[in-house]
Parts: C-alpha cells; structure tokens; sequence
C-alpha cells in the first residue's frame, strides 16, 4: 500500500497545456495512434518492382532501413532536383509568408503546426537547404544551419516526413492561396516518391496498387467476378424498373469505352452511382443507338500510383489507353472519379500521350466536341451529361428527387485540378427540384477535401480522417441547419467512400450519392413501370409506402 | 437571491469572461495554432474556433442561470466531438470546462467575495462540474463512434471480400 501514489502527487503530474513551447525542429516527432496507415505489404511491394520490400513498423524504433539510406535518399533528392524544374522552383523560392498555413483542412482539423503547409514542405525544404544551398553548406559546417533553417537528413527526420507526408491529402487547397503558385501538392507527392525508395509505403496504397497492377483495380477483382458485379446491378435494376438492361463488356470496335473507379462497381453508396452510368447507358442505347462497353481488363479508372511515384502513376494510367488500342474504339468516357482526372488533366499527356490512336471525343448524340480532352481523349461524365441535358436528350421526372435536399461538395481534384465547376451543377439542378450551396469559402476552387484521399481512406486512421474532414463537415452541417439538407452529391469515388463516415460522426442526418444516382432516379426509362422506390429501394416521393408526404 | 445577484453580475461581464475562457481553451494548442483560433473571424476558415466561440457563449449562459441536459448538448456535443478527434488525453480533452472556474476566480474573485457572493459562487462552481461530468459522457460518447466506425470499415472489407468468395448466402426474405 505504501509505494501508492498519493491522490495529490498523482494530479500534480497532469498539464493541461501543450508543452513548453519549443521550434519545430526541436518538437519531437511523436507517431500517434488513429493518426497513421498501417505500413505496406511487403508481397505488394515485391509486385511492384519496388524496392526493399520488407516488414516494418511504424511504431518500432527500428524501420529496418537499408545500410545506406541516407545516401539513396540524398540521391534520389538530387535526382528530383534535376528533373523535375517545378521541385526545384518551389524549393527556392517560398518565402514564409504563411498565406498557405491555415488553409489546409488538416491543420485547421487537428491544430498540429507541422501541418501548416509551409511548414510541412519546410520539413523536406530543411534536407534541401542543408545538402544543396552553397550558403546551407557552409553554415551547416560552422554549426549555424539551424538560423537559417537547414537540418541534416536523421531517422528522425525521416519519421517526420512519413508521418506527415502521409497527413496531406494533395488536395492543392493551400496552392490556391500561394502567391508564388507553389504547389505545395508536388512537394508531398516528392516526398512520397522519395519514402518509396527506402520502402516506406502505406498498405492502402501499395496494395491497391499491386492489385491493380496484376487485375486492373484495387480490389483485385477478376474479370469474370467483376462481370458477375454488373449482372447483379442488371438484376436489382430490372426489380426497380421493370426494364432490364444489357451492359457490353470488352466489345471489339465499341463507339466508346467507360472507365470508372471500382469503388463504384463494390462499394456502397458507390454501387448506386454504378446502376446510375447502367440506366443512363440504356437509355442513350435504346434511344439514340449509343454503342459503349465496360472493360473487365481496365476496370479502374483510380490510379493509386499517383499517391507512390511518377513511374507508378504511369504503369497504371497506361492500361486504360492500352484497353482502349486493344478495343479500337473511338474515345474514352470517363466515371465519376476524383485523382484519375488529375492524372488524365495535368500528367496523362507527359507521360502517356499523345493518345494519337483515338479520335478527339465528339458526342454521338449532340455533335458537341469536347475541347478540352482533344489530346487526352478522356471525356468526363458530368460534362458528357450536363451536354446531352443542354441538348435536351433525357426524359426526365425530377419529381423523384424531391425527397432530397441536396448539397453539392467539389472533389478537390475535378474542382482544383481540372475545372469541372459548373458541370455537375447543371446536371444537378435539372434532375433535382432542391439544391442548395455550401458557403463559397469552402466551394468550387476553394473547396474543402474529403480529408481521406491521396491514400489515406483507411480505417486505422479514423482520428485522423475525422479532423482532415471537420472543415468540410462544417459547412455541411451550416446547410443542414439551415435549409435542411439531407443528401451530399458529389463526383468522387473515394468522396463517396469515406463521406458517409464523415457524416456518420459530425452530421449523421446527412447521406452520400453519386450524381448519376440523382441522373438515373430521374430518368424516364422507355418502357419502364411506375417506379415506387429510388435505386435505394426508397419509396419515392407521392407513392403509397412514402411516409413523408 | 443572491444566485440572483451573481447572475445578474456575470451577465454584465458575459463577453469578458467568455473571452477569457476562449483564451484558456487556445492555450490548450500549440501556441501557432492558438493565435490562428483567436484571430480568423469566418467561420468556415476557422471551424474550431468559430464552434469554441459560439459553445462557450452558450454554456455560459447554462453555468449560470441552470444547466439543463437538453440546453447543454447543441453547445458542448460540438466541442467534445472536435477534442475527441485531436492529439489530447481524455482529461485534457475536457479540461477546458473546469478552467471556467480559474477564469471566474482569478479575474473577478475579489470583486464576487466583495458584494458577499461567495457562497453563489460555490453554487455556479457545481454546475460547472456538472458540465465536467456531461462532457465526460460526451468524450465517451464520440470515442465510442469512432471505434465504431473503425469496426464496420473491418466488417465491410471482410464482408467483401466473403461476398467475392461466393460465400455470402443472401437471405430470401430481404
């Protein structure tokens, strides 16, 4: 009993103040759980061709490095340097002015400085500075590098950048706001790259990656079990509509080949986005002679390569355009996907392109050209859909909609790294009578993330994905409030994963669709029953089972 | 009465000692991030800060003139959900409800023991705990979602993967 603490002792050994304060560097990196991804698959890596495959923990002091890691990562610092101009600009030329620093939904969500993006891009600029400035070099000799914000490369270090590399979703918000236009993105997107040279992966990425790399998606799925995905949608649509569609997979000589994540083929809400592309592709089929087919080879349109290396990036985007030769079609349309039309907008035509195989994509149904994928050939569905709207080629009963108060929240890549602003909109507010904007602070350019891309929307790091969320939940919550909103539309397939968690803990009165499930609810099939549920298998609005009339 | 006469009191200095209690609540982040908490006034750019703000005010009021369970919950439910998800020990998550009564005692104690309003004092100071103990149960609450969600996001990406396995017998009756 004796050696018990006393109840005063005991209390006076808590603080509930933040540690004195200290600088940056000399904050100690502290690997919390809820706030990390579980480390890669070491047989994921090996698939990969990428090296030093391997065990390893987070949470251990000892990450099984090779001898010479600083040494790699010096180089592959050098490397980068040299090929990629942008890296070298942004390392240069940012001058602290802290314009980016409480943009960032990760900072703003967990009030971590080390979040701020300047300080984050600070923590690879330090290395940089130490190893490649002719004024970092000398006063790092003369032992004042730390003045002028230049560190040596330790473990440490290198756990820092893990840990907060894997804490950006890329989102480019920051970059908005940047008067220099640093794309404080690129720097983490290096970061990572650089992490991969000694292994340093996340299983979220690199097993999907893997996966997609063998299979064509990240689950891994066959063809022949993802043909069995899309014939139980055929099902479920028939028992709905009455009318049975007929989906083409890997037909020879297709007018168009449709690309979309496979989060829409397996996973709820996603899988009514899905029946949503099927109804709208039967209707252009049976009314217009619309000729598209799926492909079970290249059956992702997500490229989580991009959130590993350049090179990766590269592999898996090349599949869609190989498909595509392999097929002989005419163009590709492309689903409703968040990072897959940043790879196609800003890197597809450096890497892959010209994509001189295909025809510039012209609809077959309203003539219209869409410009701006002349060169990458890819068409985006929302604007494919919005055209035909415009055109007045789909028969619709909006009416069914009006159960919804609907929300539209921008994809930060589709929004920030294409300029797709207006076109779900439009779509949106010809299929839905409700519709109403979050506040503009948090929309369109300067929209919000998810908080769970680039990688990052796994379970373990719950903490985390809940606080990278918060700004965006909060303007949520404001419309909720306000007007009532009940549904959030967005375009994304990884929106579409992990919103409903998001909403689930900050508005749990809010649910998730994909906009072409707001397309196809309101869609008139020809031939079709009276519909008395939504894709949901919700009654629909003025049926008999609908309660709230 | 005299629970009265301290209302009456604090009410004159409402947005004094809620100010204060604002600043005991951005102590309690790095001192950066505090600084960021206290100045940006929008409230889509600053949702911590924006929430603290508007649930301070109102729990003032409930510290005051009565806590009520059903009163309390729109202001506290959105400050504990936000402190449930940052870097704090559970007793620094809801720390910052009993600095209230630092704030009261360090910047108006001696004008309170002046006008013999010690005893309300002692009053208000249980409805504060009271608050402690609801926040308690709220901090709970969002730990317990949070694991929550970390088990069906497991359940679901078992649940689809026996489904690809072709061992998931669909019940006829759904």
């Amino acid at each position: 009993m004796s050696d018990l603490p006393k109840s005063d002792e005991y209390f006076s050994q808590i603080d509930h103040k933040p540690p004195k304060l200290t600088g940056w560097m000399d904050t100690p990196i502290n690997i919390r759980k809820g706030m990390y991804c579980y480390a890669s698959n070491p047989k994921s890596v090996e698939t990969l061709g990428l090296p030093y495959a391997r065990p390893w923990n987070p949470l251990e002091d000892d990450w099984q490095l090779p001898e010479n890691w600083q040494q790699i990562i010096h180089e592959g610092l050098k490397e980068r340097l040299e090929r990629f101009r942008s890296f070298k600009i942004f390392m240069d030329i940012c001058v602290r002015c802290g314009a980016c620093a409480d943009k960032c939904h990760f900072f703003l969500g967990t009030g971590d400085p080390k979040n701020m993006p300047v300080l984050r891009a600070e923590l690879l600029r330090s290395v940089y500075r130490n190893d490649f400035t002719a004024a970092g070099k000398i006063l790092a000799k003369a032992g004042f590098g730390k003045q002028i914000g230049a560190r040596p490369m330790t473990l440490d270090v290198l756990k820092e950048w893990w840990y907060y590399f894997f804490q950006c979703t890329e989102c480019r918000r920051c970059s908005v706001f940047c008067p220099y236009g640093i794309d404080t993105a690129e720097i983490t997107i290096i970061g990572r790259e650089l992490l991969n040279l000694l292994g340093l992966n996340i299983d979220w990425i690199a097993t999907p990656v893997a996966n997609c790399y063998r299979t064509g998606n990240h689950l891994g799925i066959q063809p022949h079990a993802f043909k069995d995905m899309l014939e139980f949608f055929v099902d479920d649509i028939e028992e709905i509509t009455g009318v049975r569609v007929d989906p083409q997979f890997n037909k020879k000589g297709a007018d168009i080949l449709f690309i979309t994540p496979s989060g829409d083929v397996f996973a709820d809400p996603g899988t009514y986005t899905c029946m949503g592309y099927m109804i709208l592709f039967h209707f252009l089929k049976e009314k217009y002679g619309f000729d598209v087919t799926w492909s079970t080879y290249a059956s992702e349109g997500g490229n989580f390569g991009f959130f590993t290396s350049h090179e990766t990036m590269k592999r898996l985007n090349a599949k869609m355009y190989l498909e595509a030769k392999r097929l002989g079609v005419k163009w590709i349309l492309g689903g409703e996907c968040g990072h897959m039309w940043r790879v196609i907008n800003q890197y597809m035509d450096t890497m892959n392109g010209p994509a001189d195989f295909l025809e510039e994509p012209v609809s077959p149904i309203t003539g219209t050209k869409f410009e701006n994928a002349k060169s990458t050939k890819m068409v985006h569905i929302a604007e494919f859909t919005a055209d035909l709207i415009k055109h007045g080629k789909l028969d619709l009963d909006v009416r069914r909609n009006d159960h919804l108060k609907v929300t539209f929240h921008d994809s930060c890549n589709p929004a920030r790294g294409m300029g797709l602003l207006d076109e779900p909109r439009y779509v949106i507010k010809n299929v839905c009578n409700h519709f109403y904007e979050m506040p503009a602070n948090t929309i369109r350019e300067q929209t919000f993330c998810c908080g769970s891309g680039a990688g990052l929307n796994a379970g373990e790091d719950m903490e985390l994905r809940m606080a990278g969320g918060l700004p965006r939940a909060n303007a949520v919550k404001h419309v909720h409030k306000k007007h009532g909103v009940n549904m959030l539309a967005c375009v994304c397939a990884i929106d579409r994963a992990v919103l409903p968690a998001l909403m689930e803990y900050w508005v749990p009165e809010v649910d998730v669709t994909g906009l072409h499930e707001l397309v196809a609810n309101a869609l008139i099939l020809p031939g079709e029953n009276d519909r008395e549920t939504d894709l949901r298998g919700e009654p629909l609005p003025g049926t008999e089972d609908d309660t709230n009339e | 009465m005299s629970q009265k006469n301290l209302a009456l009191f604090l009410e004159k200095r409402k947005s004094a000692v809620v100010s204060k209690w604002f600043d005991e609540v951005a102590a309690s982040y790095a001192p950066d991030a505090g600084q960021f908490l206290k100045k940006q006034q929008d409230p889509f750019s600053n949702p911590v800060g924006m929430s603290f703000r508007d649930g301070l005010s109102g729990l003032f009021d409930q510290v005051v003139h009565g806590i009520d369970r059903e009163g309390a919950l729109p202001f506290l439910d959105p400050l504990i959900r936000i402190r449930a998800v940052q870097a704090f020990t559970p007793s620094q998550a809801i720390a910052f409800i009993f600095s209230l009564k630092t704030v009261l005692r360090r910047n108006f104690g001696k004008e309170i023991y002046a006008q013999q309003l010690q005893e309300a004092l002692v009053e208000l100071e249980s409805r504060i705990d009271t608050l402690g103990f609801l926040a308690f149960d709220l901090f709970m609450e969002c730990r317990e979602k949070i694991y929550q969600l970390k088990a069906n996001t497991e359940r679901n990406t078992i649940y689809r993967a026996f489904a690809r396995a072709g061992l998931i017998k669909e019940d006829p009756e759904n």
